[in-house]
């Protein structure tokens, strides 16, 4: 039993291993080790392709998480003892977000996007003064935070609601009762019970829009995330630089779910005091 | 400000937000599975059957989902089950959490940079010229069904495992002793007691792994090398490439009504087996 836990361990890590060895290769050809070199760490953080498409992740990300647990955390309150047509809205569309494939939601936001900037435009152009450059609709960054968000204020507001669903309700009921607002109840109450479930919200909405590939495929337009980046690079064969890449990346991904696990923990044993 | 129109203000972004760029999406998807293709591709309004009737033409996209979707989730059931039990059970509870977390870890970092991973493994320079060394010649693995479907259970065993060990976990073991103490070999305390018990958990990573696998796009894009592919490469190739709309609308429409329609039956197929569905969060 124990042995075979330890094969199904090496099955997931060595894998993730490999690449972290080989990223290290001095040799130019990816399947010898030719003894350690840091230089393709030096190669990818000098090459112009890679730090746009990571400047163009990581802006990405950071906007789709700070606009999910935002907007999020917002519905979740609010949905609170919400019934009727509307609680029932709203559930429908989180849990079909969460079940249409991914790729369902790419190709649908990019032909609807497109349809409706190409009815949008003209409009603009007409309405603009005569002279003047009328703005131009087009995917890009906009469509694609749009689009990480949609899917990541979901998944904020199902994380946010457990957490609120397991608080005592009858702390905001005794905040109310001595004359607080319902402002200071929030302040002072409800957010920092579930200041923890909202970071981890965030953190994992910024994970997710930073390692999506499918939905940016679709919505990016000529904006080139660092997973496009990646999966076009593969397509032209495997080289060092991205094992260097798929490093760090891996490296950055565990170290925000580590901090998102530590968060979810110590709200958890806070709670429970 | 009166109660309901605070709670109208703090849902009204969200609300919009999902109208605009799910529910909105996804009927353009509706409405154009009926159109017609443009000269210079695109969607030309219609209202025709056409591109339905058309579907057969990417009959091998829905066989290969339909084979390898089911085929994938048994093979990381059957590889995550020992693993959660393992965990579960027998592990002591000094390593469990470590453990446990070492699972999951690999979930969260990029499913795109853990296929390529598999490139290297299953390349020619990799498994194959090691099986050459012992004599065993000409195996050819990448880009085969088989390499997508360790590139399946790879990517997708964590998320098996955990509603698993959730199931196995909450399983009072004094069950497991008082079947032993009533005379019961080992193996037939699994298969009459701990098996039925962790139905749910099974069901739950079942259902998880497989709606993930029919919408896949890059594990076949990444080691089928176009030889194996799914629906969702057969989507990507129909938007960005053939440009194809209608078409491609119908196509999407008719993956997700498909998968409703097996996620349905197997749900019901779950409830008649008796265990009862429980909810098992990631987080």
């Amino acid at each position: 039993m124990r042995l075979y836990a330890i094969c199904v361990y090496l099955f997931l890590y060595i894998p993730i291993g490999i690449i972290a060895l080989f990223s290290f290769n001095a040799g130019r050809h990816a399947s010898q080790f030719m003894g350690f070199s840091t230089q393709w760490y030096g190669k990818a953080l000098n090459n112009p392709f890679v730090m746009d498409a990571l400047e163009t992740s990581l802006l990405a990300a950071f906007i789709t998480a700070c606009l999910a647990s935002t907007l999020g955390t917002m519905a979740a309150i609010a949905l609170q003892g919400v019934k009727g047509w509307l609680r029932t809205l709203f559930d429908a569309m989180i849990y079909i977000a969460i079940m249409i494939p991914g790729i369902v939601i790419g190709i649908a936001t990019l032909i609807a996007l497109v349809t409706v900037f190409g009815w949008l435009n003209p409009l603009l152009a007409s309405l603009w003064p005569d002279g003047a450059n009328p703005p131009q609709l087009s995917m890009g960054m906009p469509t694609l935070v749009a689009a990480h968000t949609m899917f990541t204020m979901a998944l904020v507001i199902i994380i946010v609601r457990a957490r609120l669903s397991g608080m005592d309700r009858a702390l905001m009921e005794a905040s109310a009762d001595l004359f607080a607002t319902p402002w200071g109840t929030f302040r002072q109450v409800t957010l920092p019970l579930i200041a923890p479930a909202i970071l981890a919200g965030f953190l994992l909405s910024f994970t997710f829009s930073f390692d999506d590939f499918i939905i940016a495929f679709f919505v990016a337009g000529s904006e080139t995330t660092l997973p496009i980046y990646i999966f076009s690079s593969i397509r032209r064969g495997v080289t060092p630089e991205i094992n260097a890449i798929g490093t760090m990346v891996m490296g950055a991904s565990l170290l925000l779910l580590v901090a998102a696990q530590l968060l979810l923990r110590r709200g958890a044993s806070k709670s429970n005091n | 400000m009166t109660e309901r129109g605070r709670k109208a203000l703090l849902l009204a972004p969200a609300g919009i937000w999902l109208l605009v760029m799910l529910a909105l999406p996804l009927l353009v998807v509706f409405v154009f599975s009926f159109g017609e293709r443009g000269a210079a591709g695109g969607y030309v309004p219609a209202f025709t059957l056409e591109q339905y009737a058309n579907l057969p033409a990417r009959w091998t996209a829905f066989k290969n989902t339909l084979i390898l979707a089911p085929l994938g989730t048994i093979a990381a059931l059957v590889i995550a089950y020992p693993l959660a039990y393992f965990l579960a059970v027998r592990c002591s509870p000094k390593w469990r959490t470590s453990l446990l977390i070492l699972v999951i870890v690999p979930f969260w970092t990029s499913i795109l940079i853990r296929s390529y991973a598999w490139i290297f493994i299953l390349g020619g320079r990799g498994l194959p010229a090691l099986l050459e060394s012992i004599g065993i010649d000409d195996v050819r693995l990448i880009n085969t069904p088989f390499a997508v479907l360790v590139g399946i259970v790879y990517g997708y065993l964590p998320l098996m495992v955990f509603p698993i060990f959730v199931s196995l976990d909450k399983l009072d073991k004094r069950l497991l002793e008082a079947s032993a103490d009533l005379g019961s070999t080992p193996w037939r305390t699994f298969r009459q007691v701990t098996l039925p018990l962790s139905v749910p958990g099974i069901a739950t990573g079942c259902m998880l792994v497989f709606i993930l696998l029919m919408g896949e796009f890059l594990i076949p894009a990444i080691l089928g090398g176009g030889k194996v592919f799914f629906v969702g490469n057969a989507l990507v190739d129909l938007f960005l490439q053939s440009r194809n709309w209608a078409y491609g609308s119908a196509v999407a429409m008719t993956l997700v009504v498909v998968m409703l329609v097996t996620v349905s039956i197997y749900m019901k197929f779950i409830a008649r087996l008796g265990g009862q569905r429980e909810d098992v969060s990631l987080m």
